[in-house]
């Protein structure tokens, strides 16, 4: 992979996360004018591996992160500005999960067009256990349910 | 006190402390005559409560309308759906809103988990959950307490089998979780598929309670004081006949209950199919009836407090 001139990369996410840390980010093909690179199950020193996603020209909005977070806890964030790495950080996963993932429970309110966005109390953050705060339904991989 | 009360909702039994479950039934104690109609209440006169079923429903419904009645307040409402804005697509956030302004307290049945969590977001009336699809009914909950109580005099030390489905009926797991909270001793009877899930254990753990696990019934008889049956569904089981040979060996009958302490009390949220022979009606045993009877006045307890019209 070449260095980046302006952008961000995303580090250490759980191998198999990075085609949907692409779909968070909206990377869709024609909407984007950048370089993305995607490396998949590379060796780790973390964990024993792990994927990488380098966007150029892009920084990602709290939300994002906050996505990234639930599927990816480990994940970092590089953000590059003209070659150098300007910040760096841990992806942290919020204690209150609101309007970016949808209830498992196919049962639950929040999944029958009501004006509301669904919510969840963040149990605990690794593992990670998040109770939606309507129908208490425990949720601990959300990869399947982001919004 | 009334303060604590007034202007809550009640949605879930954990929305209530220890504390507070106690006042409620020691107020439905002092209800227990209105209820009965010896005597006449005109605490909540010109109180307006607003009942929505989406589902159906006969004894949650009646003891609500009776209960507000008795209190000398009217309730408005619906029973089903059919025939209200909902069959137009309405949402349940706007009916809420509506009934609202229209009454000073709502009591909510629906079918979709977590309703009356929304309800209690859009309203600014309290609301309280008579039963969100498969999760909780905490009327119930405090309705069942208060009847151990009033058989027993007490919760804390008395041992309760709970008997059935305990794997998908989450009121049996809000009621074991408030047996817990009492210091009752819990017994769950169920065959091996239809267990107490491992979450409602481990919540039961940080209570310091530990379950006895049984399989069958006549294992948990004998030191039971309380038996609470709940009714298995046939709708659980891919197999038909599987589902006959575990239904048919939950059956309550006077056979079975030779080996009982003759004071053990056999409850059942009802409505029941067979899962109690009804030879045991005729029993010291059965407390069922009078368990249905006593959704009145605890549910005029609940009410009362929550309008802030008692102290």
């Amino acid at each position: 992979m070449t260095p980046i001139r302006n952008g961000t990369v995303i580090d250490h996410i759980n191998f198999g996360m990075a085609l949907k840390v692409l779909k968070i980010i909206g990377i869709k093909g024609e909407n984007v004018q950048s370089t993305v690179s995607m490396l998949l199950h590379v060796p780790s020193k973390k964990a024993e591996w792990k994927d990488i996603v380098k966007i150029e020209d892009r920084e990602l909005d709290p939300r994002e992160l906050d996505k990234i977070a639930l599927i990816s806890p480990n994940a970092t964030i590089n953000i590059i500005r003209d070659y150098n790495v300007a910040e760096k950080f841990v992806v942290e996963v919020p204690n209150i999960v609101k309007g970016i993932v949808r209830c498992q429970n196919p049962g639950c309110i929040t999944n029958q067009n009501e004006p509301i966005e669904p919510e969840f109390i963040v149990e605990s953050k690794k593992p990670l256990l998040l109770r939606c705060i309507y129908c208490d339904r425990i949720m601990t991989d959300v990869s399947d349910y982001l919004i | 006190m009334s303060q604590d009360f007034k202007g809550k909702d009640l949605v879930a039994i954990r929305d209530f402390s220890k504390d507070k479950i106690e006042r409620i039934m020691d107020l439905a104690e002092k209800m227990v005559p209105i209820a009965k109609g010896e005597e006449r209440s005109k605490l909540a006169v010109g109180y307006v409560q607003g009942s929505l079923f989406f589902e159906p429903s006969t004894r949650t419904r009646l003891s609500f309308a009776s209960a507000m009645a008795r209190l000398g307040g009217t309730t408005l409402g619906f029973d089903q759906p059919g025939g209200s804005s909902v069959q137009k697509g309405e949402t349940l956030a706007d009916t809420i809103r509506m009934v609202d302004t229209y009454s000073d307290i709502i009591v909510l049945r629906h079918y979709a988990e977590g309703s009356a969590r929304l309800a209690a977001h859009f309203a600014n009336k309290p609301v309280i959950n008579a039963g969100d699809g498969a999760g909780q009914h905490p009327t119930q909950t405090i309705l069942d307490l208060f009847t151990i109580r009033k058989a027993k005099k007490k919760i804390e030390g008395i041992s309760v089998a709970l008997v059935g489905d305990l794997k998908y009926g989450r009121t049996v797991h809000s009621l074991a979780e408030a047996l817990a909270l009492f210091g009752a001793n819990l017994m769950f009877v169920a065959p091996a598929a239809l267990q107490m899930p491992k979450e409602t254990l481990r919540s039961l753990e940080k209570l310091g309670v530990t379950p006895k696990v049984f399989n069958t019934i006549e294992q948990a008889l004998p030191d039971a004081d309380v038996m609470y049956v709940t009714r298995i569904q046939k709708e659980r089981f891919p197999d038909l006949a599987e589902y006959q040979k575990v239904a048919g060996s939950y059956k309550i009958n006077n056979a079975l209950l030779k080996d009982a302490k003759p004071e053990l009390s056999i409850m059942h949220p009802l409505p029941r199919i067979d899962e109690i022979n009804p030879e045991v009606d005729q029993t010291a045993h059965a407390l069922y009836f009078q368990q249905a009877f006593f959704g009145v006045p605890v549910r005029m307890a609940i009410l009362a407090l929550l309008l802030g019209v008692i102290d």
